[in-house]
């Protein structure tokens, strides 16, 4: 009754409307998640019975050898090790660095507030490039360097947009109150600010944690020791350069098993890269979305 | 001076003295206020100085463009050679290759990858089922969180001669022999475009969505009395209310126009597609860190930017001429 009801308000073409966008938003819901889906039923396959092709929906020669081969892979090992010190810490001093930094710069009594706006604002409408930047880290003294990942990201300009536009909005009652308590503006900031500020903390921390996560560039350029590459320096490595079988020996130097393969491996350590940010995006979603939408109304 | 505050139109002072005595009780007082917000310009002088260390120190460091710099010179000590690094890069013959992949990728991704987002955002918007459309709205962001190394390794996956790509268009009778995909020049513009799309048009959506969702109930209210069906809404009152968002995302595409997603083309290309895959970001950073000619990497990256701030203005120009609505 109520369908019938509820296609009567309708027009036809309406009416046929609504069902072809429902395809075309399932097609494209299909078309995005296949590709995961096939990667993940292919490194949990058999990696030599996967060389014969034909494992699309579901594994033939179901296995956890792949993974176990990715965990006893000691470079592997190394660089999620690497990947995980640099999120953490990279994410934690990125996030305290810049919303200190947003914090002095959205006090409206800031001495020489416009000055230091101005330094901002030129960054982000000119930079020296690629060439300069990268002498300037080997000049740093950052190249082969842990803190190649730390200190060149501690700050990011349109994130302090972001935490400015939202320090302007809190009360100011409290600050106040800690004023006349004798707090001076740095216990301020880590006593009163940080505590009220958690959902634009989580929102930036989001962004740089997935950055942090992701790049591999800063791997492939600053850093020659494989002890220090991050496992997205690895994987380009094995991707771009084929040195798959590189990957095969040291894998087999420790498994003693004929079913891995190269690319099974590569499949496997896929999905360990990814799983982290798939398990946390979907309950983290309305974070990232709010970012993007204050960052691209401000900037 | 490094303190610049907006002062209110005073009354001017004729008396010479007493203007001096002003001005000077006005810098007492800028000093006063500054020592006593010594925490806070701690504070902010931190980002000031990285900020000087890590984005001014390289804007400097383009003047080895106009040097012949070495790594035994420091850049101050390095020959001043003028333009010849620019000349060498126009006259070089990979300087049309690089100029036709750059502009060729970035302008069909201008032309096909601008509007998906905004008819997928307006397709989006029209789903009657609320559980459905956050439900897409989730699955259609997370390939945004995948990095463009994993997503390369499906790329290649899938492309080479025993993936999947060729298993379904053999199956379609498509092809009649396995080619591996990325090995072949002319494949490599559409995977570009193509993985692109597939990574970033539910994210690029969420702007435009918001921009809907900003859009006045009173306007679709009025508009259902003049007896406009929802084809109409779309076409006579989403799309209107969102252009201001349309024009100043577009104004920003043009600006990164030059921009080719480095990140992305620096997984998928090889050398069997280098005719096609040679872009812009691609070359300087052969050229400058792989041959170390930092002065020419250098050279072809500054022209880049300015290009690239040209075409900023004059597309803030252009569109604020022909709409009302700019950047800046």
């Amino acid at each position: 009754m109520f369908k019938l009801f509820k296609r009567n308000r309708r027009t036809t073409s309406e009416y046929i409307f609504d069902n072809v966008n429902i395809l075309i938003m399932l097609f494209i819901c299909g078309i995005t998640l296949y590709p995961i889906w096939y990667v993940v039923v292919n490194s949990l396959n058999d990696g030599v019975d996967a060389m014969r092709g034909g494992i699309y929906w579901w594994p033939r020669e179901f296995t956890l050898e792949n993974y176990k081969a990715v965990f006893q892979t000691p470079g592997i090992v190394t660089s999620f090790g690497v990947t995980v010190a640099k999120t953490v810490i990279g994410t934690i001093t990125h996030v305290f660095f810049t919303a200190m930094v947003a914090y002095a710069i959205s006090r409206r009594d800031l001495v020489g507030r416009n000055f230091y706006m101005l330094v901002g604002v030129i960054t982000m409408f000119f930079s020296g490039g690629l060439i300069p930047y990268f002498l300037l880290i080997r000049d740093l003294g950052l190249f082969d360097n842990f803190l190649v990942y730390i200190i060149p990201t501690l700050f990011n300009f349109f994130h302090l947009i972001i935490f400015v536009s939202f320090f302007r909005e809190l009360p100011t009652s409290l600050e106040e109150a800690a004023k006349m308590d004798g707090a001076n503006d740095f216990m301020i900031f880590i006593k009163v600010i940080i505590p009220l500020s958690m959902p634009v903390i989580a929102t930036i921390a989001l962004f740089q944690g997935v950055y942090q996560w992701n790049d591999y560039f800063a791997g492939v350029i600053f850093v020659n020791n494989p002890d220090l590459q991050p496992i997205q320096t690895y994987l380009y490595k094995v991707v771009a350069e084929s040195s798959s079988n590189q990957m095969m020996m040291n894998a087999s130097g420790t498994v003693a098993t004929k079913t891995v393969t190269s690319q099974s491996i590569k499949l496997a350590t896929m999905v360990v890269t990814t799983l982290p940010i798939m398990l946390v995006y979907p309950f983290l979603q309305k974070y990232f979305v709010k970012g993007m939408l204050i960052g691209s109304v401000k900037g | 001076m490094e303190v610049k505050i907006q002062q209110p139109v005073e009354p001017a002072v004729n008396d010479p003295i007493a203007e001096l005595s002003t001005k000077k009780e006005r810098f007492k007082k800028i000093k006063k206020n500054f020592l006593n917000q010594k925490y806070l310009q701690v504070m902010a002088l931190l980002g000031v100085v990285w900020m000087f260390i890590f984005n001014y120190i390289p804007m400097y460091g383009l003047i080895i463009a106009f040097k012949e710099y070495s790594i035994i010179r420091s850049i101050s000590e390095a020959p001043w050679v003028g333009l010849m690094q620019f000349k060498e890069f126009l006259q070089d013959e990979n300087f049309w290759i690089v100029l036709k992949n750059t502009l060729g990728i970035s302008l069909i991704k201008l032309f096909i990858g601008f509007p998906l987002p905004i008819i997928f955002a307006l397709l989006l918007n029209e789903l009657t089922s609320m559980k459905l459309k956050k439900a897409v709205q989730t699955i259609s962001y997370l390939p945004h969180f995948i990095s463009w190394v994993v997503l390369g390794g499906i790329l290649t996956t899938w492309l080479a001669d025993i993936g999947i790509i060729n298993d379904i268009l053999l199956g379609m009778g498509l092809i009649s022999e396995r080619t591996n995909f990325l090995a072949d020049p002319d494949n490599f513009w559409a995977i570009v475009i193509l993985s692109d799309i597939w990574k970033e048009l539910g994210w690029s959506a969420i702007i435009y969505l918001a921009a809907i969702a900003g859009v006045s109930p009173e306007l679709y209210e009025s508009s259902t009395i003049d007896g406009a069906n929802r084809f109409q809404k779309m076409w006579h009152v989403t799309l209107p209310s969102i252009r201001p968002t349309i024009t100043i995302l577009f104004i920003l595409a043009v600006s990164g126009v030059l921009n080719s997603n480095f990140d992305q083309i620096l997984i998928l290309r090889n050398s069997l597609n280098e005719s096609a895959s040679n872009v812009i970001d691609i070359y300087v950073y052969q050229t400058g860190l792989q041959n170390a000619r930092y002065s020419y990497a250098t050279a072809v990256g500054l022209l880049k930017a300015v290009i690239a701030f040209i075409l900023l203005l004059s597309a803030n120009k252009i569109v604020k001429k022909l709409n009302g609505t700019s950047l800046f």
